[in-house]
């Protein structure tokens, strides 16, 4: 693989902040007459096929960094190759600056969803193939940026924790007599979709009501207390309880079932229906015929 | 980190050309829905102030009362019959979408969710179209 293909800011990219001032944004524009040239020379040198991405950048601790650009990438390009494989490339051969999150690399630690051609995605169960090119990759939308790549997870974490993701039951059986309290086969079925969720905040970042009200608990954390509501093993109250979360105001009535939620969610999760779903359970448990 | 960067409404409408069906759906629900109200409050004034002739037989038999003189005058204007046109499209949209947003609501065909906003497009195209000689009949042009 030629390390030849650096860009111009990759090259003049080094660690030192002060140099990195010049770097951008005044040599911005003379840059992109550079660039032509030096992607010809370099496409020269490496004959195979490259792919253009654009990342976002931002940096609030480097000041010549806290406008917010895009820089250009030309990776080489591998069958198989994953957008979360092209960013890892122009960091380790590019600019080691470049900053974003990621850790199995195969869609189960949920670390690297990113906005890539405008929709939510996780970056290393995305083909660099099926995508657009030159490919734009920006921080998830709707959550503040702390670098490059990586948003700010608190808030979607505190909404996670909520709605109390934990089995509860009343009758836990005793230690000592190491019972499985076991879930019948359709029950599991019933809630399978739901156990997927990655914590990737995909959803929340795609979703528009979610957006404009804080408070709102958003289809990750609404999907995470299906799994528990629905769960039989959970006694009567238990369930209540947790309609009692999910009926308020910011809960499942917030859900204005615009799809997107389900049509980015990388693990296929029907995040609408199971809201729905819920918004049912908790009329249902209104409704009284006297 | 003390600082972040807040990438404002860019996120929003300036992302329009990236929305999906489902969004789609929810924006033109509201604004037809606007729509539909605020023709609710014009359709009220204009025929509550056109009442003045009521119980004045003669007036009403020689069709010169206020109320009938109202809606021909707004009758014969061609800008009225082209609104009436996009009132109709408006509405139709907004019932279709309705049926639709019920079927959601109770769980049915989620996954069609998309197809079932395009089909009630169309059919209010189609509706729309087909109105158009009922409406624009006898306008003076």
């Amino acid at each position: 693989m030629s390390t030849q293909q650096a860009e111009p800011e990759t090259q003049d990219a080094p660690d030192d902040p002060a140099m990195k001032g010049a770097e951008s944004p005044a040599a911005e524009k003379q840059k992109g007459g550079d660039m032509v040239d030096e992607r010809d020379e370099s496409q020269a040198e490496f004959d195979g096929e490259t792919v253009h991405i654009k990342v976002f950048r931002y940096d609030p601790e480097v000041e010549a960094k806290q406008e917010p650009r895009f820089d250009d990438f030309h990776v080489p390009f591998e069958k198989g190759m994953t957008v979360l494989d092209s960013v890892m490339y122009a960091r380790d051969e590019f600019d080691s600056s470049l900053t974003f999150r990621h850790s199995c690399r195969q869609a189960v630690c949920g670390s690297d969803a990113f906005f890539v051609n405008g929709k939510q995605r996780l970056g290393c169960k995305t083909q660099i193939s099926d995508l657009e090119q030159p490919i734009r990759i920006e921080p998830l939308p709707h959550q503040e940026v702390v670098k490059d790549l990586v948003v700010d997870m608190d808030h979607f974490y505190d909404q996670m924790h909520a709605v109390e993701p934990y089995f509860k039951s009343e009758d836990t059986p005793d230690a000592s007599e190491l019972e499985e309290q076991r879930q019948s086969r359709e029950n599991r079925e019933k809630v399978k979709m739901s156990t997927r969720c990655i914590w990737c905040a995909s959803c929340m970042s795609s979703c528009n009501i979610a957006a404009g009200d804080n408070e709102y608990l958003g289809p990750a954390a609404i999907n995470k207390a299906y799994k528990f509501a629905m769960d039989d093993r959970e006694e009567e109250d238990i369930k209540e309880h947790r309609l009692r979360i999910l009926e308020q105001e910011h809960g499942v009535w917030r859900c204005q079932t615009q799809f997107s939620c389900t049509e980015v969610c990388p693990k296929d999760i029907p995040l609408t229906e199971h809201i729905q779903e819920l918004k049912r359970e908790a009329v249902k448990k209104n409704l009284k015929f006297w | 980190m003390s600082q972040s960067y807040n990438r404002g409404l860019v996120e929003d409408f300036g992302r329009w050309k990236e929305f999906s069906a489902g969004m789609w759906a929810w924006i033109f629900h509201k604004f037809t829905g606007w729509i539909l109200i605020g023709y609710l409050f014009t359709h009220i004034s204009v025929l509550s102030t056109s009442l003045g002739a009521a119980g004045n037989e003669a007036a009403i038999m020689s069709e010169t009362d206020v109320y009938t003189t109202t809606l021909q005058g707004l009758e014969s204007l061609f800008l009225i019959r082209l609104l009436e046109i996009g009132l109709l499209a408006v509405a139709v949209f907004h019932i279709l979408n309705g049926l639709r947003l019920l079927m959601v609501d109770l769980g049915i065909g989620l996954e069609a969710q998309d197809k079932s906003f395009y089909a009630s497009l169309i059919l209010t195209g189609a509706i729309t179209v087909a109105s158009v000689p009922t409406f624009l009949t006898g306008v003076g042009l």
